[in-house]
């Protein structure tokens, strides 16, 4: 019994790592139908924001708080330079924008290799989340439960943007359909800029929550931008309530089936099952409900 | 007529691509038939290659050996060369893809007619780049740990070899009473083959296996894995983990309140660049084995020390790999000096027995295997990030790929 409760709580650990990572990813995704292959490194970007305001303010306890709010503005900032000179021009092009970004991703990968060093950099977590907590006699690391308050709180607050503001209701317009969205006189433009910055700002905050678990080097980014995009395709794109659904669920069968076979095995187990829910459902979880065709 | 074109166009590919194929097989064929190499003596300077990846996931790794092959290189101009003769650096990244080594090192020996290359790290790169080097017969100098069972007439390797570094971690484990192990590697060639080796010990040696888990190359999650080995309450972790996974394995490890003093954890890849990265704090105390750390007590040492810090930075620390690809420009210096030439066959002839006094101590090549003799080591984390030696052996360890002295490895080598 207690291995299920043990396994059931790192799933939801891994599933608040993966909701972390998709949740940026999901709303660019979902509002634009752009492909941002440079996600994992905004996270990377975010990881890194992290190291250096640590580096400027010397201790843990106060540098993590910082570092979320630092984090959140360069990896918002990184975006909106990106969809200013990059994407903007490809928009109705999906693949040349998934093209351009992975360059983009690997061009960020080399920048933070000169800057930063090959080697992975140390991101020293505060005194208050060293150890872990006893619950049910499995023992979950104070990070993880950190990382689990933290995506909670970032979906709430996108959830109330999105749903109480009127930006959020121009951002939910131009998902829901972009031509008409125009027509009633929203600039779609602005929008996305918009979207753009708080979806990867989403996208820095990640990062700065990752460093407590795992590294800090230029190639932080690709451990979570695959697993990324299987929460956003199983959850239905632009779905905030889908991603959420996936993470939580990949996270629970990841763990699971690690903790019945192995590691290896278990990658694969999930793959298998991703891959025979999106031949049940291609749409993903939950699918908009729009009348354009595309 | 969309088809013709079809068919019209990859006939032409398939012509175009036999072309281009006899184009290479021609321009490796001299060297194959044993006729001499392009490498030019004529002037006052030969060229050495330095492959190493310099971008990807082994960057991470593979620039601190280059800096050190620039710094040997660097003493031994400084000191008037080889033979007379300047060396100069052809630099190639083999970007972290087997196939882009194998590629390079192609480039390195034919078009830039280098008189040996340095460098290499993963398994997969070296055997990528084997039947090149053979095939050109060239000669690679490879400075890292690796899993034996191979030698090649054109391959000397100046990292450990499975008798020098593991075997002796695992002597050193059952001296302090160790009794069962819990083994986690990442999943490839290296940490399925050193478990093979170990599991062979462990049944000779009466020490109970509790567990072995592989996670794939660059994996970071490791709640599970800390909950099994939690579980399997193993007297010590065998770890063969490599790169990024490190720093999430013992961050993981010492926030679910395991430590070196309960369950210490005995690695094989994790030397004093990666130390920081990981934060000393999660990994302090905990054991290592490596044939070289920065905190060896010797004149030799002292130096190339002292030297990488003057070239690179004080932050700088030194490491196996890079000692170990140091030391492998000074013997390929030392063997062509012994051989009056820069000829691959007459430097290889050269070289056994050839020695050098290195900062690890006295390393000798193995005419038998083309591997060194090397002192192994038992390193323990302290709270500066370095690694001191708690336990070495008696004296520089022949090395034996194929672990023929090992009763208990019989049928490990097939």
């Amino acid at each position: 019994m207690d291995v299920v409760i043990g396994q059931l709580l790192t799933g939801m650990s891994t599933g608040s790592i993966l909701l972390l990572a998709a949740l940026g990813l999901s709303l660019v995704f979902g509002q634009m139908g752009v492909i941002n292959m440079a996600h994992g490194e905004f996270i990377m970007a975010g990881s890194y924001t992290a190291f250096v305001t640590q580096q400027v303010l010397g201790t843990a306890g106060v540098s993590l708080p910082v570092a979320l709010v630092t984090g959140f503005a360069v990896g918002g900032l990184l975006g909106v330079a990106l969809e200013a000179t990059l994407i903007r021009r490809l928009y109705h092009r999906p693949l040349d924008t998934l093209l351009v970004t992975f360059g983009v991703g690997m061009v960020l990968q080399q920048l933070a290799r000169d800057v930063f060093g090959a080697p992975a950099v140390n991101v020293t977590a505060p005194q208050w989340l060293v150890g872990g907590v006893e619950l049910f006699g499995t023992v979950v690391p104070k990070t993880r439960v950190f990382i689990l308050v933290l995506a909670t709180l970032c979906v709430l607050a996108l959830t109330a943007v999105l749903r109480y503001t009127a930006m959020g209701r121009r951002i939910r317009a131009v998902v829901g359909n972009r031509d008409l969205a125009e027509t009633a006189g929203i600039s779609s433009r602005r929008t996305d800029l918009t979207t753009f910055f708080i979806g990867s700002g989403l996208a820095g905050v990640a990062g700065v929550a990752l460093t407590l678990i795992g590294s800090t080097s230029p190639t932080t980014g690709q451990s979570y931008v695959i697993d990324a995009f299987l929460v956003v395709v199983a959850g239905g794109l632009g779905q905030l309530k889908g991603a959420v659904i996936a993470a939580f669920a990949l996270g629970s069968l990841q763990s699971f089936f690690e903790y019945s076979t192995t590691a290896s095995l278990a990658k694969v187990g999930v793959f298998l099952v991703i891959v025979i829910f999106l031949q049940l459902r291609p749409q993903g979880l939950f699918s908009l409900k729009t009348r354009s065709l595309a | 007529m969309k088809l013709s074109s079809a068919v019209r166009t990859a006939a032409a590919a398939i012509a175009l691509s036999l072309v281009l194929a006899s184009c290479g097989s021609r321009a490796g064929d001299p060297s194959a038939a044993g006729a001499t190499s392009c490498v030019d003596t004529s002037g006052d300077e030969i060229k050495v290659g330095s492959l190493n990846s310099l971008s990807g996931t082994m960057a991470i790794s593979e620039v601190t050996v280059r800096d050190s092959i620039k710094l040997a290189v660097k003493e031994i101009n400084a000191d008037g060369g080889v033979l007379g003769m300047r060396l100069r650096i052809v630099a190639e990244d083999g970007a972290s893809e087997p196939t882009v080594f194998a590629e390079k090192a192609g480039k390195l020996i034919r078009d830039d007619c280098v008189a040996a290359v340095f460098g290499g790290w993963t398994s997969a790169s070296r055997k990528a780049m084997l039947p090149v080097f053979e095939d050109n017969n060239a000669l690679l100098y490879y400075p890292v740990q690796y899993e034996g069972l191979e030698s090649s007439e054109n391959i000397f390797y100046s990292g450990a070899t499975t008798n020098q570094q593991i075997v002796p971690a695992l002597d050193y484990l059952r001296e302090r009473g160790v009794k069962s192990l819990f083994l986690l590697g990442s999943d490839y060639v290296f940490p399925r083959t050193a478990n093979e080796v170990i599991k062979a010990y462990a049944k000779a040696n009466g020490i109970e296996i509790k567990g072995e888990e592989y996670t794939p190359l660059g994996s970071t999650d490791f709640s599970t894995i800390g909950n099994k080995i939690r579980k399997a309450d193993a007297d010590a972790v065998f770890n063969t983990l490599n790169g990024d996974s490190n720093v999430a394995f013992f961050r993981e490890y010492s926030n679910v309140g395991l430590s070196a003093k309960d369950m210490p954890v005995m690695s094989v890849s994790i030397a004093e660049e990666e130390i920081g990265g990981i934060g000393v704090k999660n990994i302090e105390g905990q054991l290592v084995s490596w044939n070289y750390y920065q905190t060896l007590d010797s004149a030799d040492n002292s130096a190339f020390v002292a030297a990488f810090k003057e070239e690179y930075g004080a932050k700088r620390v030194t490491s196996d790999a890079m000692e170990a690809a140091y030391t492998s420009v000074y013997l390929w210096k030392a063997s062509a000096e012994k051989a009056k030439s820069f000829d691959v066959d007459d430097v290889r002839k050269a070289a056994a027995g050839v020695s050098f006094d290195a900062p690890e101590g006295t390393v000798t090549i193995d005419g038998e295997n083309n591997h060194i003799s090397k002192t192994a080591r038992i390193g323990e984390i302290r709270s500066d990030g370095l690694i001191y030696t708690v336990w070495e052996s008696d004296g520089p360890i022949k090395p034996d790929p194929y672990l023929k002295s090992y009763d208990w490895a019989e049928g490990l080598a097939r």
